[in-house]
């Protein structure tokens, strides 16, 4: 559970590799799903849906609901979540993430716009700043009756479960591909250009039953679907 | 009669442009636009180089550097890996390399028309 600093020096270390955009692995596995399986069944009988995909830019899921007419929406929140910019102090003197700047750039949609999202791995690998100001925002762009999808590790998965995006490839069926690596050129706070490079996104806490109920406790229904890869998957309604 | 099908013009890695542009040929931008692009009936191809900050209405649009404004295509629209894109995406049909990023919303509109 590394703290917002840490992350960030992280991430400023410098590396003698090229600058690129973040590159991702290739090792990919497939799981069954039974919170897609869910949500198929909804959407494969609707028409001119709005989703809103939280992962990184995923070509396949695109692919998935534009070849069905609907309207996808890529938000990369993770990535977001690492500008320099966002980094401030709390009252205490604390090192958070500044979340009012941060849902002044990000998830800035009408309110009531979306009948899906999906959030996957998202909040267990978020800063803990912007955990609950993120599901507020996401309540209020989800039309209600709408639902989110969101993906938590079990205590047992262990403290180095690595971050995945994922791949839509059946109904029920997602291809995950761990982050491995991260690199960009990014402006630091005396204006040199580094090179940040990562190993990927490190677990942040492990969420129980109990928080899950709490930070969705604005919604309407939830429904928890245990995995056997000590994933516990969330299907909420709003 | 027309012009060869081969006709582009481009604005070199270290041109800066301000404003609306508009044309009836293919453009290819390595450098730096700022304002709108109109080609209808032609295409945009942003180079590698190229950071493009402008709304864009053209048949086809190729990104391989930076773009962020919306993108309407009445043809295609290829996001290749490199493609940094923080935009809306209106299009026939769209094609995104692994490794291209995207922030914004993709609208596919199949015209049936005769």
């Amino acid at each position: 559970m590394s703290s917002v600093s840490q992350t960030f020096m992280k991430l400023f270390r410098g590396s003698s590799g090229p600058d690129t955009i973040p590159a991702q692995g290739s090792q990919k596995l497939t799981r069954r799903s039974s919170g897609l399986g869910e949500l198929t069944r909804t959407w494969e009988s609707a028409e001119n849906l709005c989703i809103l995909d939280l992962g990184s830019t995923s070509p396949t899921n695109i692919r998935h609901f534009t070849e069905h007419g609907h309207r996808i929406y890529s938000e990369d929140l993770l990535t977001a979540s690492t500008d320099p910019e966002l980094l401030t102090k709390d009252d205490q003197g604390v090192a958070v993430l500044d979340s009012r700047k941060f849902l002044a750039d990000n998830l800035v949609y009408p309110a009531a716009h979306f009948d899906f999202i999906l959030c996957w791995n998202l909040p267990d690998y978020l800063d803990e700043s912007l955990v609950k100001p993120v599901v507020g925002r996401l309540w209020s762009v989800l039309k209600p009756g709408g639902m989110l999808l969101a993906f938590f590790h079990t205590r047992d998965a262990g403290p180095d479960s690595p971050c995945h995006r994922f791949h839509i490839v059946g109904a029920d069926t997602l291809e995950m591909q761990k982050i491995v690596l991260r690199r960009e050129a990014r402006r630091g706070p005396t204006g040199a250009v580094h090179t940040a490079i990562s190993d990927g996104f490190q677990l942040q806490r492990v969420f129980n039953n109990r928080h899950i109920e709490n930070l969705f406790r604005d919604f309407a229904s939830i429904k928890f679907f245990l995995a056997r890869d000590n994933v516990r998957e969330v299907l909420v309604v709003r | 009669m027309s012009t060869p099908a081969t006709a582009l013009a481009q604005i070199g890695k270290s041109v800066f442009i301000k404003g609306e542009l508009s044309g009836s040929e293919d453009l290819y931008v390595d450098g730096q636009v700022e304002g709108s692009i109109a080609l209808k009936g032609n295409s945009l191809t942003v180079g590698p180089n190229g950071q493009v900050k402008a709304s864009v209405d053209a048949k086809g649009v190729v990104v391989q550097g930076k773009l962020e404004g919306n993108i309407q295509a009445s043809d295609r629209v290829d996001l290749r890996k490199s493609a940094i894109v923080t935009g809306d995406i209106t299009a026939q049909r769209i094609s995104i390399e692994e490794g291209a990023f995207l922030k914004g919303k993709v609208d596919i509109h199949r015209t049936d028309q005769k």
